[in-house]
């Protein structure tokens, strides 16, 4: 198959970045959109190496181009790219490492860009900063206990339903394509997984208010914006993390005002 | 020369963890404040200590090369954790759990580091399930079990097909906590590029901000290493894409002993390669094994017919299928160790019943399960791998079998540490899968979770202070230091040789070349011609990646190339140790099969009388490594010959 890719390049955080064109043949059907991206580096590379052998119709000489990627499993959030102006690309319920160049038409132009986000700053092309959902998660997205000193795993019986709908919300990969797919930038669908598997379960609950109502103000202060509802954040979530999550941080949330 | 003392404590195996820790130093509040680790990698075993080691008072320094501790390979884990429990009432024990691992490792591990492992197994699921780890549980609100490979009980737990990750997310919360209270400081993307020594002792590291390229400087009192394995040394492997095993051979090259390199693990269930775009395996989790039946037609006629798609594998009459794991192991069925179902699939593929086109390949099928049990069973016990075999191999795996392969997947060799996890190296401690010391020639299922969280959770915090304890007294560790000074430039060089070869290959390309030579000479089945070429074959392709690599960029900026180049460098050199230790262990076990040394049936046959020992690797230089050993005593499992037959 052959594609013509058009990347985003961008120095750092405060260079303008601008669209490149390149164009890629020879891949299989059954590879994967990072392995297509990893032979593009490497053509990017071999060009470096050899300017003139490598005349690809492209002027551009920055070398390979940077992306996150790390277990390509799909499982640790780190891939995350907008692909023909959808986040983790156009088919839903993966992300980008599972997606597969059977999907996308031979000879098409695929667009590739980083996430667009207040909350996530480039660092490089298609690499984006993603401190600021580990400081949301610091700021409560945690049950206070110390290692040791712990009850017997089974002195507290938790209902399967709600050990479920627990692990539901506790799918989360932490990968940014919620708050990057919102209109307005707001993380809240990260926060509100985190806050409703915790919740769910008698362990969590005991700190849930004060922990909805810490996370949500730090989201805040790092400025991603508020939520309206959209359900954007939802339909592009890789691991399909229900907006009813929402829902029960609103709940939380509600309960740490009415205390206060 | 250094002498290889494993502290292992006096006393009654059962005793001995509770002994050691009754009379090991502890390190008193106040002290504790004016002392500071540092800790490498975010995994289980580094994240789950780094929190336990804050809540204790130190002053942790925590690094990771991801974006965020989240992203450490821990989180892949599908299937389980292990724990003695006895939830299941089905006779587990302690020593039951440290029996069948250490007959699982094939009798190469040291009895009371595996003992304590099984100990603590069940303080983990405590830990965990307090932290609100959402494991998988039953109607009535206990938690649930299954059944993993090399275990006759059921003792694994589970949250769906993604333990590691919960587990991971669990620690990391933790850890989360101890940022937020100041007593850790968290640097992602931050990658160690070599530790630093004052008079013989682990002092502090030398790491490069990936962000910016600056090479900066921090100072401990110790240092703890939780850097993973080294399974990428094969390029293919399930390994994720950026795990290395570089921070290991720095600690190695500054006098660390390495222990057992050769012992890797070959993942028996994974989707088969397919072709030379590949950049990594997928894994399908062991827990498949539960309810899949592995086989390969019986008739050769099949197996081309498969191979040419004139017929579908349900196709195949079940007279005519070879459910060869059931049987050659009928005790134990399609339950037995990773290492003897990796060299069965093997055997068979060699044989020419190898059913996708290369013929690499053997049907894990879950037909009579779906017979007996419905497909709303398995949607729920392995909905979300069924969906992930089906995006990669556009093949429904509900109606057609999985095509699975074995793969690289963990290392078990890895730093030399004694009973406290500290290596050869007085203040420098290893744990989880960077250490060497639970699984000895083969690991079980899900084992490797508890094995990090062990360490990480309950036993480095008690041991480490034993070490600190007479160090509170000195000051801060001062990085201006001739010590780091010295370090910092030998790095700066490295990477400014690196950069400026501007050779004709790709870093890629390297690695992608060691990893055929790592496959075919040091991979499933070994023998010592074939060593002996692989060592040729990494030296001279040491001596092209030297003078005729390519790396882009340049340090000052984020570089994933340069990064990239570092690692391989590192690569090469343990290949080329892993290869000796292979060569050196001419007996077969574990995860290591020297074709020279097979039973008539084709299994693995040890050389206990020659063999059981620790192989300690010292770095010499351009020289050949120096072999240290460590006798290994079984004084509380009789040492028998793996049956997993009756």
């Amino acid at each position: 198959m052959k594609f013509t890719l058009k990347i985003w390049r961008q120095e750092n955080a405060k260079a303008k970045g601008h669209f490149e064109t390149y164009k890629i043949d020879g891949i299989s059907p059954d590879t994967s959109f990072l392995e297509m991206m990893d032979i593009l580096n490497e053509q990017l590379v071999n060009e470096k190496i050899n300017p003139v052998a490598f005349d690809k119709g492209c002027k551009d000489h920055s070398g390979p181009v940077s992306f996150d990627h790390d277990c390509r499993e799909g499982i640790c959030g780190a891939c995350s790219l907008y692909i023909n102006g959808r986040a983790h690309g156009p088919e839903s319920g993966v992300t980008t490492c599972q997606l597969y160049m059977r999907k996308f038409k031979d000879g098409s132009t695929i667009t590739i860009e980083p996430w667009r986000s207040n909350g996530f700053p480039i660092i490089k092309d298609l690499v984006v900063d993603r401190r600021a959902y580990d400081k949301i998660l610091q700021a409560g997205g945690f049950i206070s206990v110390n290692t040791g000193g712990v009850p017997d795993a089974n002195s507290i019986p938790i209902k399967k339903e709600n050990a479920e709908k627990s692990m539901d919300a506790a799918a989360c990969i932490g990968c940014g394509a919620c708050a990057a797919t919102c209109k307005n930038g707001s993380a809240m669908l990260f926060v509100a997984a985190r806050v409703s598997s915790l919740a769910l379960l008698p362990q969590g609950k005991v700190e849930g208010a004060r922990r909805a109502k810490a996370m949500v103000d730090t989201m805040d202060a790092l400025g991603f914006g508020s939520c309206t509802n959209t359900r954007a954040c939802e339909m592009e979530c890789p691991k399909g993390i229900s907006v009813e999550h929402i829902a029960r941080l609103n709940r939380e949330f509600l309960s740490a005002k009415l205390s206060e | 020369m250094t002498e290889l003392i494993s502290k292992v404590p006096e006393g009654p195996l059962a005793e001995k963890w509770t002994d050691h820790k009754a009379h090991i130093r502890v390190v008193s509040p106040a002290n504790k404040k004016k002392m500071e680790i540092i800790v490498i990698g975010t995994g289980l075993a580094g994240a789950s200590a780094a929190a336990t080691l804050g809540e204790l008072g130190y002053n942790v320094k925590i690094f990771c090369i991801s974006d965020s501790p989240r992203r450490a390979h821990s989180i892949a884990a599908q299937g389980g954790i292990n724990a003695a429990k006895n939830y299941q009432n089905d006779n587990d024990s302690v020593y039951r759990l440290f029996y069948d691992t250490i007959k699982g490792g094939d009798y190469r591990s040291r009895e009371a580091n595996v003992y304590r492992l099984a100990e603590v197994s069940n303080n983990i699921i405590d830990q965990c399930v307090a932290q609100g780890v959402p494991f998988a549980r039953d109607y009535g609100g206990l938690l649930d079990n299954r059944s993993f490979g090399g275990a006759q009980v059921s003792r694994t737990f589970y949250a769906r097909g993604q333990t590691g990750q919960q587990l991971l997310l669990g620690a990391y919360a933790a850890l989360n906590r101890q940022v937020a209270k100041g007593t850790v400081k968290s640097y992602p993307r931050h990658e160690m590029l070599d530790l630093v020594l004052i008079n013989g002792e682990a002092k502090g590291i030398i790491a490069r901000d990936l962000t910016t390229g600056e090479i900066q400087r921090f100072g401990a009192h110790a240092v703890v290493v939780a850097s993973g394995g080294y399974g990428n040394t094969y390029f293919l492997s399930t390994n994720a894409m950026n795990s290395n095993g570089s921070v290991a051979m720095q600690c190695y090259r500054k006098g660390a002993f390495f222990a057992n390199p050769c012992f890797a693990q070959i993942h028996p269930t994974c989707i088969p390669v397919h072709g030379d775009q590949q950049s990594k395996l997928t894994l399908m989790s062991e827990s498949l094994r539960n309810d899949g039946r592995i086989w390969v037609p019986k008739k050769l006629e099949d197996v081309a017919a498969i191979r040419k798609g004139t017929k579908k594998p349900s196709d195949i009459a079940e007279e005519d299928r070879d459910y060869y794991l059931e049987r050659r192991y009928p005790a134990f069925g399609n339950l037995v160790p990773r290492d003897v179902a990796s060299r069965a699939a093997k055997e068979r593929c060699d044989a020419g019943y190898g059913v996708n086109e290369q013929g690499l390949a053997v049907f894990l099928d879950f037909k009579t399960c779906m017979e007996q049990k419905g497909r709303k069973y398995i949607e729920e016990k392995y909905g979300n791998l069924f969906q992930m075999y089906e995006e990669i191999n556009d093949v429904d795996p509900y109606k057609e079998p999985m095509m699975i392969f074995p793969a690289i997947h963990y290392t078990m060799g890895g730093l030399w540490v004694d009973y406290n996890l500290q290596t050869t190296i007085p203040g420098l401690y290893a744990i989880g899968e960077a250490n060497f010391s639970d699984h000895g020639g083969n690991r079980l299922g899900a084992s490797a979770l508890m094995q990090g969280l062990a360490d990480g959770y309950f036993i480095l915090p008690y041991t480490i202070g034993d070490y600190l304890a007479s160090k509170f007294k000195e000051p801060k560790t001062d990085t201006n230091a001739p010590e780091f000074e010295a370090a910092e430039k030998a790095i700066k060089e490295r990477i400014n040789k690196l950069l400026s070869i501007k050779g004709k290959r790709t870093v890629d390309s390297i690695h992608k070349e060691l990893g055929h030579i790592m496959w075919e000479y040091v991979g499933m089945a070994r023998n010592e011609e074939g060593l002996k070429k692989a060592i040729g074959l990494i030296k001279d392709l040491k001596k092209e990646f030297w003078s005729n690599v390519y790396v882009a960029g340049d340090n000052e900026h984020f570089n994933q190339e340069l990064e990239k180049a570092l690692r391989v460098a590192d690569f090469l050199e343990i290949g080329e140790l892993m290869a000796y230790d292979a060569l050196n262990r001419r007996e077969s076990c574990g995860g290591h099969f020297r074709e020279e040394m097979q039973t008539e049936e084709g299994e693995t046959k040890r050389d206990d009388e020659n063999y059981m020992y620790v192989a300690a690797w010292e770095y010499k230089g351009d020289k050949e490594p120096e072999l240290h050993k460590e006798p290994l005593e079984f004084k509380y499992c009789k040492v028998a010959s793996r049956n997993y037959k009756d």
